[in-house]
């Protein structure tokens, strides 16, 4: 058992007199993908907040490949190879598909003060960001303008724009929401294709996608965690199913 | 003073997202209704009357009218549109009462001093002032903290779909939040009057210490805007009694008492820049 | 189809470069209009575009609203003013900077001050976002107002005289067409090398923060630092325009700063079209020409200024779309 990527212990975050996450250890580990499932307002949102640095853990210990997570800002966790995509697709509205992707590859070349070759002309970024597009299918849509796409080609190039800076951990926010059941289809292919070259931590409601693709999967309530296991355990484990299961698989 | 003014204008912006430049032009509003009225009539409670009924409704005209456009609207349209109506306060009491400073006299009951502790004079009319602040803040506090039409423009400020949905009519509150908002920005210029001046452009001097105040307590917040306030009025007052003094050891003359001016007024900037530097969202955002 | 493209694609190369040529006739057509004041108003619009382009940058292209910007405007013309001051009188300025009338130094003194100021205010004023940041900019543009309104040994309240313009090889600033060509040169320059900026990887940046800072965040990029350069650069151009103006009117005085002139600023590059290139030449016109034909009318002509204000900021994104469209 190699050590885990992305580990969790213990961590538990309260606003004023509510606990959003109670005493939560997780684990990833390098090529899987660990699945994190349960109700509304179970706290998976502040969760991921909390790993993207974007809030601050009351207590607890959170690390990346080894490194202290908790004192790096969240430019920096992204940095080191935390990948992530918005549930509310956080895109440059008014910029083309192409471009947005470019970013993505520009920021992970490095400072950006450069100041004199035309960006969207360079090809040190157009061409990774050509490929990236292809790789989940969008690049006939490279020139259009975000604005003008449908939802869920908005939500591939949410992907795209998080593959493009080839991460080692991608943390993704409910990428199905909203999608219909053929682009959920596809969305999953896309997502199954990438198991080996990306560790996942997959915030999803999506039942059939999460057995779909899951290694593993642990339920949150109330912001702790009541099961965590292969996804034949959590079918069966009786907790999960009085909980939450069993209103989303009848 | 510059409580009476943030309170209102912090108001506004913590619960409808709109920044508002005229809010000094309903001071100045206020302060033009009370002076009128006081020399009309002579009776300083009919201008107070007067003050905060004219700044009140001209503020709740202006929110139906103008406001409530913008409300979905970048800052930057915002700015540009409470800019033009500040340009058109100004120049509309310029044609009303002319250009000139206008001086209101206090009647005889509130101009005298009074010993507040045994050979300290104390004018009354500050007393008053002060008195004024520290019940509209009591009363503000109940208001938003303890009452169902508090509760609603809290519950409006951080969720204005759902309120609606519940079916409150939330452009009715809105306009009554500005309206308070706009009476309070009265009151202030009725207090203002006799100490400042009345005069075109008043509201913007004013207005922008109220900025001052609203940034280092932390935009949205009563409470901010209370602690602010008296942070900012009273570095204020300290730097301009001690600044001067201090400036003489080292320059002479009227050049000396321009810089040490300067210098004061800078002084709360400084205090602003301070603040942000280790609390950039200020002492107590609400947001 | 694609005939219609190429036309399109070629009127809009095209269009710049006219209008560049336009600009550089203007002196030539006021001779022939026989009405010498024009060019005079035309320099005032140059100038104005000059420090409303510097706004663009951060308005138009950043999306941050700074309220404060007409501080780096007058701070550039008093670097002019005060030098010349200091050359007329003879005395070093804090005792070692000698004074000059030397436009060559003038010019690049006055954008490293503002250049200088700029950064110094754009550090803490960028730690804020949204309202904030709007107040906190208005707030130290006055502040720096009211530095100068106490500066009794420049003028204070009543301004500072230039009784000449700064000199320089070839130059003639007593010449009005020269003014004029200076302005010009300077605006387009800074036009040019701004437009030549946000196409590169830095603009880009700039672009991305103000569409969504959250993904610029999730993608690494701490936007900090380009945002204050970007501050940093704005100040710098409207530094030179305000040299330009301390050239052009022989006068400075902390009107240059009030907040007023802020708000015109503003107001500027919205009616010109945020983030379009030329907006703010366009928007510096329009508001310049509006000023003095109203001010013509009537001495309250604020009073009709304020209404179209409203008016321009309720309709003015749907006009800028119309005419996008059309174009």
């Amino acid at each position: 058992m190699t050590a885990p990527l992305l580990q969790l212990r213990n961590i538990t975050k309260r606003f004023g007199g509510m606990v959003a996450t109670n005493d939560l250890s997780l684990d990833v580990h390098a090529g899987e993908v660990h699945a994190l499932i349960g109700p509304n307002g179970a706290g998976k949102t502040t969760l991921i907040c909390q790993i993207m640095g974007e809030l601050r853990s009351n207590s607890g210990s959170m690390t990346f490949d080894g490194v202290n997570l908790q004192p790096l800002s969240p430019p920096r966790r992204a940095r080191l190879g935390i990948g992530r995509t918005f549930q509310i697709t956080q895109l440059l509205g008014e910029d083309t598909v192409l471009d947005n992707v470019a970013m993505a590859v520009q920021a992970g070349l490095g400072h950006s003060f450069h100041f004199w070759r035309d960006a969207r002309k360079n090809a040190a970024l157009l061409t990774p960001a050509r490929a990236a597009l292809e790789a989940v299918g969008l690049l006939p849509r490279a020139a259009m303008r975000v604005a003008d796409l449908a939802h869920g080609e908005r939500k591939q190039l949410e992907l795209a724009v998080a593959l493009a800076l080839k991460p080692r951990l991608l943390v993704l926010d409910e990428p199905m929401a909203g999608l219909g059941p053929a682009e959920s289809e596809a969305m999953t292919q896309i997502l199954a294709g990438l198991k080996s070259q990306v560790a996942m931590l997959l915030v999803e409601h999506d039942m059939d996608a999460v057995f779909a693709l899951a290694d593993r999967i642990t339920v949150l309530v109330y912001g702790a965690a009541i099961a965590s296991g292969t996804p034949q355990q959590i079918r069966q484990d009786p907790r999960v199913l009085a909980a939450y299961l069993s209103e989303e698989m009848v | 003073m510059l409580f009476l003014l943030a309170a209102g204008l912090t108001l506004v912006f913590g619960i409808m997202g709109v920044i508002n430049l005229a809010h000094g032009s309903l001071y100045m509003i206020g302060a033009y209704a009370a002076a009128w009225t006081a020399m009309e009539t002579g009776s300083f409670l009919l201008a107070a009357i007067a003050a905060i009924a004219a700044a009140g409704s001209v503020g709740m005209v202006l929110e139906m009218v103008v406001l409530r456009r913008f409300y979905a609207r970048d800052h930057v349209d915002q700015v540009l549109a409470t800019f033009g109506l500040v340009l058109f306060f100004n120049q509309a009491m310029a044609l009303m009462f002319g250009r000139q400073p206008l001086f209101v006299t206090l009647p005889q009951a509130l101009s005298g001093t009074v010993l507040v502790a045994p050979g300290v004079p104390y004018p009354v009319f500050r007393l008053l002032i002060i008195a004024a602040v520290i019940v509209v803040a009591v009363l503000l506090w109940l208001f938003i903290g303890h009452t169902r039409i508090g509760m609603l423009v809290r519950a409006g400020a951080t969720n204005r779909e759902m309120v609606r949905a519940m079916g409150v009519p939330i452009r009715g509150l809105y306009t009554l939040v500005f309206g308070l908002g706009a009476a309070l920005a009265g009151l202030a210029g009725l207090l203002a009057g006799p100490i400042y001046s009345v005069q075109v452009g008043m509201g913007e001097q004013i207005l922008i210490s109220t900025f001052v105040v609203i940034v280092i307590g932390g935009v949205g917040s009563i409470r901010g805007a209370s602690i602010g306030a008296l942070l900012v009025g009273g570095m204020d007052t300290l730097l301009r009694a001690v600044v001067p003094a201090l400036l003489q050891h080292v320059m002479q003359g009227p050049d000396a008492d321009a810089l040490a001016g300067g210098i004061a007024s800078m002084g709360i900037y400084i205090v602003m820049a301070v603040v942000l530097l280790l609390r950039p969202r200020g002492l107590f955002p609400s947001l | 189809m694609s005939e219609t493209l190429t036309h399109s694609r070629a009127r809009q190369m095209a269009l710049p470069w006219l209008g560049m040529l336009l600009l550089f006739a203007v002196p030539f057509i006021v001779q022939g209009l026989g009405i010498p004041s024009l060019l005079g108003l035309a320099t005032r619009i140059a100038i104005a575009a000059l420090a409303a382009a510097s706004l663009n940058v951060l308005l138009g292209y950043g999306g941050l609203v700074s309220f404060g910007h007409a501080a780096y405007y007058g701070l550039g013309a008093y670097t002019v003013g005060i030098l010349n001051a200091q050359f007329v009188s003879g005395d070093l300025l804090f005792g070692i900077i000698p004074g000059t009338n030397q436009l060559w130094f003038t010019l690049p003194a006055a954008m490293l001050v503002s250049g200088l100021v700029a950064v110094c205010l754009g550090a803490l004023c960028l730690r804020t976002s949204g309202v904030q940041f709007i107040m906190i900019t208005l707030a130290f543009a006055q502040m720096i107002y009211f530095l100068f309104i106490s500066l009794k040994a420049y003028g204070g309240d009543d301004g500072l005289l230039m009784r000449r313009p700064n000199i320089a090889p070839f130059i003639n600033l007593h010449n009005s067409a020269h003014m004029y060509y200076l302005a010009v040169v300077c605006l387009i320059a800074y036009v040019l090398f701004c437009g030549r900026l946000m196409r590169s990887r830095f603009g880009r940046v700039i672009a991305g923060q103000r569409q969504s800072e959250r993904r610029m965040v999730a993608l690494g990029i701490q936007t900090y630092p380009y945002k204050l350069l970007a501050f940093v650069l704005a100040g710098m151009g409207a530094g030179l325009a305000g040299a330009l103006t301390a050239n052009y009117a022989h006068f400075v005085s902390p009107d240059l700063m009030h907040w007023t002139q802020s708000g015109d600023l503003l107001i500027m590059v919205v009616i010109g079209g945020a983030g379009r290139l030329w907006g703010p030449l366009l928007g510096a016109a329009v508001l310049i020409v509006l000023e003095t034909m109203l001010s013509g009318w009537t001495q309250y002509w604020q009073i009709i200024m304020g209404p179209i204000l409203v008016l321009v900021a309720l309709y003015s994104p749907q006009l800028h779309r119309r005419l996008d469209l059309s174009a």
